[in-house]
């Protein structure tokens, strides 16, 4: 019976997209998808929140319910929420194809659910890409616009960079596999450090650096990252949505699991994160300055962002992962509450420009305000969570002596102020030519605004709930006996 | 530290501007926003003022102090109190946010709601940097006025709003940056975000110069000090009345304020190595902001350039490390809030009038209006630090402060004392007296009501400050003497130095 209930989160997704998928069959029914959906959502969450505490392995040790995995499910429901809320209208999805996009967000979601605990080679692995096949067939659902078939390219790019990832991904974990003989990270996390410490190690530090690529891919790390703005860019907007938020939450908390198989004193892994942290941070900051569509914009500063996450691991210890996996919790947030406005901004779906946000303050306050907390937080300025999560890696990065890298990180977010500054100017200081037309917000989409303005500022503001619950979950990744 | 403060004063005054923009977002009618607004400022100004009887001038010790824990994984704790120098800025604060609402009564008159929420989240800012005893939460308030400020002067701002606003930003946010860093190395070191702990601490030589160095980057530009003052005429310029007296009466005073309160205790040794270079930089501030003011012709950017000049001289006390330059600085720092808020709101009121605010344009409106004339030579007056105004007292402690150190230094920057006479008397001169039958102005009124309850404080301070600056250095005084045993016991250190 127990461990039904400590399942129960991964069976409410699984009976919702079972449902979604006969809702698929009919026509016409979009509104009844999007209301299972909400179920689905807000019960995925609920149970997260009720099966939080619970400890149990399963499937022959290869599926783990622990602090850890359970506080990521809490965050990926909340996030579910979130999308589906936001996936309200979907005005640039085919029309026929909108069931089914709610049932694939849901595969999606159960491939990610999967995926933070999974605590053995294949069946991370299998999660993974069930997480990525869903989302791959997301994007060519958009509506095509006379003359360009983008929605096709991006999705083929999304496609066969993320294949490409994953086959190196698993080329490394072959190697991990013939160090330790076993695709269990319990057993590989008690032989690899010995390795890893040895001076024959190189072999070790090759396998476990490949295996991340596929992790790196969706967290879009440099240069991991080529598929990231043009995906952003040519998938619709509420898409573009998804894969800018829950997949990087999924990645950071497979990231932590396999680091730390690595010990600080790997000086080589240190290295090499760092290496990818600086070119992350300086490559996207850098092109996102000249952008002018939002998204793209977006796709750069999330290369960036993905940097600044990395920088926790940079410090391989608690602290640092803790810090990583606060920052891509508020990350999430901010992301989405930018794309909640790029969704609402856009009347027909189309793609939104900077200059498109000219206004925004007399056509919708609401959205202009969720806006300037999103972009702040993004820019990291208190009192937003940005600011508190940005702190907590730069510390933790610090404490194990990483100045320069600190000192990269910090004049990083001054860059990156500028063009966080210019979407804020567009939108409070710029006029929009004629009389720009209100936007209504329907109920829901009002109430997304209003939780994530809350969500963003409570998690900077009072964060100490949360940021101990990370701490005390990364205890459990170290994989003690379940009493 | 005192112990804990039985009533949370300080959490009251910052976090009771929050609560009344809870009430002000769902009032409709302009008027009452306006209304309620003042109602909330004078609150806190009058809460405020409770503070002076408890406040024990005998003891350098911060007082009502309060202390929870915020962050405690990264031994971050939500510390408040205050000591003489905070106290006197808290209450300068507490006295221009009500005259603020005041001055944007008429002149704010697009998105009222919105401008009062911007002062209010101001007012909470301004006065938890000045009450914050955990780098951390000084460092979030001093971040966070960025964006009401920002927002204030990118929305109801001049016709270069844009510009000004981003400028002030980037500028600003750019040095904080490394102040960041400084206080994430700090903890790093001394183990502790707590400001009271991290002072004293010993720390090498070295590392203090690099501290000192990201302190300085982040302090000078708030200041601002030469030659990292350019945002400083662009933001005044383009601010509305409010956001230009904020700017000069209490933002400035942040930097000043992070000297005294950083730089100073935890760096002494840095300060004290690289004191002399900043005092010639204030120098260089003081000539530089007088001849500039000198060639301005729009009042705001004259009134800026003042500022940049005034604000030379309370950099130039800091460093001169001794009671009389520090407690000549804190009072420099008093005095240009009032001083140079009050020409703003002068400034802000004949551009009411006249929609210009090029002198020649308003020249004669003294003329037409004899008690605005006697506000406006009143605020001169103390601007040039004529004996018996406040300013003269400030800046004579801060000269004698200077001798005691540097009698070449002093010499030169005599020639700004006298800048600020010729650009004060100048521009008193053409307004009050100038060009009486100018035809371009239509029948002017003197100050109304409002105007005047708005100037009265202020003149009411000039005046006292001027004749009677007693109390006011009373409050200070044990805080400075405690500053500087902090700071000059390393002055033997310093000499040792090849």
């Amino acid at each position: 019976m127990s461990s039904f209930l400590a399942f129960l989160p991964e069976l409410i997704l699984l009976a919702g997209a079972l449902g979604l998928f006969v809702v698929a069959l009919g026509d016409g029914r979009v509104r009844l998808a999007r209301t299972v959906s909400l179920l689905t959502a807000t019960g995925m969450l609920l149970a997260a929140l009720f099966t939080f505490g619970q400890q149990m392995v399963m499937f022959d040790g290869a599926y783990r319910v622990d602090g850890f995995s359970q506080f990521l499910k809490i965050v990926i429901g909340f996030g579910y929420v979130c999308v589906v809320l936001l996936s309200g209208e979907l005005r640039d999805i085919r029309g026929e194809a909108k069931p089914e996009y709610y049932l694939f967000i849901a595969l999606s979601l159960i491939g990610l659910t999967l995926l933070v605990s999974s605590i053995d080679v294949i069946t991370l692995v299998v999660s993974l890409e069930l997480s990525s096949f869903a989302l791959y067939l997301l994007v060519p659902m958009r509506r095509e616009r006379a003359g360009q078939r983008a929605q096709m390219e991006s999705a083929i790019k999304y496609l066969m960079f993320g294949v490409a990832a994953t086959g190196v991904m698993l080329f490394g974990f072959s190697y991990l596999y013939g160090l330790t003989g076993s695709t269990s990270l319990p057993v590989i996390l008690a032989k690899l450090p010995p390795l890893l410490a040895s001076s024959n190690s190189s072999l070790a530090i090759v396998g476990l650096a490949l295996a991340l690529a596929g992790l790196l891919y969706k967290l879009a790390v440099f240069p991991f990252h080529f598929w990231t703005p043009d995906v952003y860019e040519g998938a619709a907007n509420e898409t573009s949505g998804l894969i800018a938020s829950l997949p990087k939450v999924g990645a950071v908390a497979v990231l932590v699991r396999l680091v730390s198989l690595a010990t600080p004193e790997h000086a080589a892994f240190a290295t090499l994160l760092t290496c990818l942290a600086v070119a992350s941070m300086v490559y996207g900051n850098l092109i996102a300055l000249v952008q002018t569509d939002f998204k793209r914009l977006l796709g750069f500063s999330g290369i960036a962002h993905a940097g600044y996450a990395l920088i926790g691991f940079v410090a391989l210890d608690d602290a640092g992962y803790a810090a990583a996996l606060y920052y891509i919790s508020g990350y999430m947030l901010m992301v989405l509450a930018c794309f909640v406005v790029i969704c609402h901004v856009s009347p027909d779906g189309a793609n939104v420009s900077v200059a498109d946000l000219a206004g925004l303050h007399r056509r919708s306050p609401l959205l202009a305000v969720t806006l300037l907390v999103g972009v702040f937080a993004l820019a990291g300025i208190p009192p937003f969570v940005g600011f508190m999560a940005k702190l907590s890696l730069l510390t933790a990065a610090l404490d194990k002596g990483h100045l320069a890298l600190v000192v990269v990180a910090v004049i990083n977010s001054a860059i990156a102020i500028y063009y966080y500054l210019r979407i804020v100017r567009t939108a409070f200081f710029g006029e929009s030519e004629g009389i720009p037309a209100r936007i209504q917000l329907a109920w829901p989409v009002a109430a997304l605004c209003l939780l994530l303005i809350a969500g963003i500022t409570a998690l900077g503001v009072v964060p100490a709930t949360v940021v101990d619950t990370i701490s005390r979950s990364l205890a459990a990744i170290k994989f003690p006996p379940l009493g | 530290m005192t112990p804990e403060s039985p009533f949370p004063f300080l959490s009251v005054l910052i976090f009771g501007p929050v609560a009344g923009v809870a009430v002000l977002a769902l009032l409709r009618d302009e008027r009452a926003q306006r209304w309620w607004t003042l109602f909330v400022t004078a609150a806190v100004g009058l809460l405020s003022l409770l503070l002076l009887p408890r406040f024990n001038t005998d003891t350098h010790a911060f007082q009502f102090v309060e202390q929870a824990a915020w962050i405690p994984t990264l031994k971050i704790n939500y510390t408040l109190g205050l000591d003489g120098i905070s106290l006197l800025l808290v209450l300068l604060t507490t006295l221009m946010m009500p005259l603020c609402v005041l001055a944007s009564w008429n002149y704010i008159k697009t998105r009222v709601k919105e401008f009062m929420i911007a002062l209010l989240l101001m007012e909470t800012t301004m006065i938890g940097v000045f009450s914050a005893l955990d780098t951390i939460l000084f460092f979030v308030f001093w971040e966070a006025m960025l964006i009401p400020m920002a927002l204030m002067i990118g929305v109801w701002g001049g016709p270069r709003r844009v510009y000004a606003s981003l400028k002030f930003f980037i500028y600003t946010m750019a040095g904080s940056v490394f102040l960041l860093v400084a206080l994430i190395a700090l903890r790093l070191q001394t183990g502790t975000f707590s400001l009271p702990d991290t002072m004293g601490h010993p720390l090498s030589a070295g590392f203090q110069s690099w501290v000192f160095a990201a302190f300085f980057i982040s302090f000078a530009i708030k200041v601002p000090m030469f030659p990292f003052h350019t945002w400083l005429p662009a933001a005044h310029v383009e601010a509305p009345t409010a956001g230009s007296v904020l700017l000069a009466s209490i933002l400035l005073k942040m930097g000043t304020y992070g000297f005294l309160r950083f730089a100073l205790p935890i760096t002494p040794l840095a300060a004290h190595t690289f004191g002399p270079y900043v005092m010639w930089i204030s120098v260089v501030a003081i000539l530089y902001g007088g001849f500039a003011a000198l060639a301005q012709t729009d009042l705001k950017k004259l009134v800026a350039y003042s500022s940049v000049s005034h604000m030379g001289f309370a950099t130039l006390g800091i460093f001169a490390l001794n009671t009389g330059g520090i407690e000549g600085a804190t009072l420099v720092m008093i005095n240009h809030g009032i001083t140079t808020g009050g020409l703003f709101m002068v400034v802000g009121l004949i551009y009411e009038r006249l929609h210009t605010r090029d002198i020649g344009a308003a020249a004669g409106i003294g003329k037409q209006m004899p008690i605005f004339a006697f506000c406006y030579g009143l605020f001169c007056l103390s601007s040039l630090a004529f004996p018996g105004t406040n300013s003269f007292i400030g800046e004579f402690l801060v000269l004698a402060g200077g001798l005691k150190v540097s009698k070449l230094l002093i010499l030169c920057a005599v020639p700004g004392i006298v800048a600020a006479a010729a650009y004060n008397l100048r521009m008193l001169q053409k307004l009050a007296w100038g060009g009486t039958d100018n035809p371009k102005h239509p029948p002017l009124a003197d100050l109304n009501f409002r105007e005047m309850v708005m100037f009265a404080p202020l003149v009411a301070f000039v005046f006292w400050i001027g004749l009677h600056p007693q109390p006011v250095m009373r409050i200070m005084h044990a805080s400075v003497v405690h500053l500087l045993q902090q700071a000059n016991p390393v002055i033997t250190q310093v000499a040792a130095l090849p």
